[in-house]
């Protein structure tokens, strides 16, 4: 299959060619798409932070980690999804003000580990899940991730936003340290866990108040995540 | 330096040549061709991308929007094992599944903190502008490796894999990049400076409770339209923080920007702009609605937008 590939190059040619014409009959055009080629270029470390873990990922989900995860969790009886996810909030939250920002993420630590996990905890508790419930629980574990990791890497002094601030303020004829401006982060930080950790609490509620009365062991046979119950 | 940002874009560049050329090998795939040339292309911009004339690149991105717009990216059939082979590979491997799936932020951590100043002769080791992404970059080879040794598989499985995720991701992928450009554009056209001179010239600050609800809750808006905190702080703190907050009522400047970035973060929270922190989780955790993520967030940021209100107002004038 791979002597299909020559045929695509002509392709990209002739797409080449088409746009040149475009451009030279027009300069307004020119300057549009050669802004959206430097940008485009400009912006390609964006997704490499998305891109990069996928083939380990993968390679483990096909090797039973999602499954695994579940089942971890399930031995752990006074786990559910909402106190999960605060112990990760915290985690998240505390590791990325001193600086470690990395050791969260939605490719490499949300969808192989934490939303199995809360999905796995949940199921322990209520039994099969419907994809609603699935897919809220997922949602959660999402944002929590992101709100850790907003608010705690803010109050790390060597962060970039931090930098950003100082020499703005600076340059603007007012001097500060950067070392305040990360301490005064700190209120909104902890308003920011104890908001979203009610939130988490009030999930497992209403998780209760929808999936309540059907006990696991009543639970249908979920051929994935049985195991460990 | 020895290991920069170049070769993460080679390595991503390669990942994606390979995976255009296994949709292109996939006689099943139902867009076929459209897909993989929409991976082809994205590819090329990794791979040479920095090369070619930028109008080239531009031509490009057109043409992989084109191709997404026109719903040409799809996702091939993947043969996934069974919910029993799963059951019993996690049963046989156990805890040692977790390795190098942690392997990944600890190589990386390690090499953000430890590595950051190593040098080899004259040369840093690691590219000391990128010092995360290089090592997330090195973290990921290394876990690569690891899970390889681990589950018996080649690395070509590993490309399969790889694959998989990124169709299940689609042209998702892409939106960072495509609304980071738009924000550019935004702050380029002067969105922000306009809007802040329309909010100083039409709501009234001589009450100082308001000019610290205008800052707050503009951080939050700017950053939703910009889908960037960092861009919008320039703007608000230049148009209502400096020249208001700090200049007429005399604040606490420390506070005003911890606070007022974190409401940009807010903002960032609940827009769709930020795609990499809310799109893109969306379809890599295959959720059918690509705005659960911002749903489930919105009211956290609401509530902590109100809280920084107050907590800016009583901790700039103490």
């Amino acid at each position: 299959m791979t002597s299909d590939i020559p045929h695509l190059w002509p392709l990209i040619g002739v797409a080449v060619i088409i746009a040149g014409f475009i451009l030279r009959f027009n300069p307004m055009l020119v300057v549009i798409v050669t802004a959206i080629g430097t940008g485009f270029i400009k912006t390609r470390n964006l997704p490499l932070i998305i891109l990069l873990p996928l083939a380990v990922i993968g390679l483990l989900e096909r090797h039973g980690l999602r499954q695994h995860a579940q089942n971890w969790i399930s031995r752990i009886k006074s786990a559910t999804a909402g106190r999960l996810l605060i112990v990760y909030l915290a985690a998240r939250e505390l590791t990325a003000a001193v600086g470690l920002t990395s050791l969260g993420g939605h490719p490499q630590m949300v969808r192989p580990l934490l939303a199995p996990m809360a999905e796995g905890a949940t199921e322990t508790r209520y039994g099969k899940l419907p994809d609603r419930i699935r897919h809220k629980l997922r949602a959660y574990a999402a944002a929590t991730d992101n709100v850790g990791l907003f608010f705690g890497e803010d109050i790390f002094v060597a962060f970039g936003a931090i930098v950003l601030m100082s020499t703005f303020l600076h340059e603007a004829g007012i001097d500060v340290e950067p070392l305040h401006i990360a301490l005064w982060g700190i209120p909104t930080a902890i308003a920011a866990f104890i908001i979203h950790a009610w939130r988490l609490r009030r999930l497992d509620q209403s998780l209760a108040r929808e999936l309540g009365g059907a006990p696991a062991s009543d639970a249908p046979a979920v051929p994935a995540t049985q195991e460990g119950r | 330096m020895i290991l920069s940002i170049q070769h993460l874009y080679i390595l991503v560049g390669l990942i994606l040549a390979i995976t255009a050329v296994m949709t292109l090998a996939d006689r099943q795939h139902p867009k076929r061709y459209t897909s993989a040339l929409f991976w082809g292309l994205y590819s090329l911009v990794f791979l040479v991308g920095d090369k070619l004339p930028p109008a080239w690149v531009g031509a490009g991105a057109i043409g992989m929007a084109v191709i997404a717009g026109l719903r040409g990216v799809g996702a091939g059939k993947h043969k996934e094992p069974t919910p029993a082979e799963y059951e019993t590979s996690a049963k046989r491997l156990g805890n040692k599944l977790f390795m190098p799936a942690l392997a990944i932020p600890l190589v990386t951590v390690i090499g953000t903190v430890l590595m950051s100043k190593v040098k080899i002769g004259d040369a840093f080791l690691l590219d000391p502008k990128n010092t995360t992404l290089v090592s997330l970059g090195v973290g990921c080879v290394v876990a690569l490796a690891l899970a390889c040794w681990l589950t018996r598989e080649t690395p070509v499985q590993g490309m399969r894999e790889s694959r998989r995720l990124t169709d299940a991701l689609g042209w998702a992928v892409v939106l960072p990049q495509m609304l980071g450009m738009l924000g550019l554009v935004f702050s380029d056209a002067g969105v922000g400076k306009a809007v802040a001179y329309i909010t100083t010239s039409y709501i009234n600050m001589d009450v100082r409770f308001v000019a610290v609800a205008v800052y707050v809750l503009g951080m939050a808006l700017f950053t939703i339209i910009m889908g960037n905190g960092f861009a919008a702080f320039p703007v608000m703190t230049g148009g209502v923080g400096v020249p208001v907050l700090v200049g007429v009522y005399h604040g606490d400047p420390a506070v005003m920007a911890a606070i007022g970035m974190f409401s940009g973060y807010c903002g960032t929270l609940m827009t769709p702009m930020a795609a990499n922190f809310n799109i893109v989780p969306a379809a890599l955790l295959e959720l059918p609605d690509k705005n659960a993520v911002i749903k489930v967030q919105i009211p956290t940021a609401a509530a902590l937008l109100v809280v920084n209100i107050f907590l800016m107002y009583f901790l700039m004038f103490r």
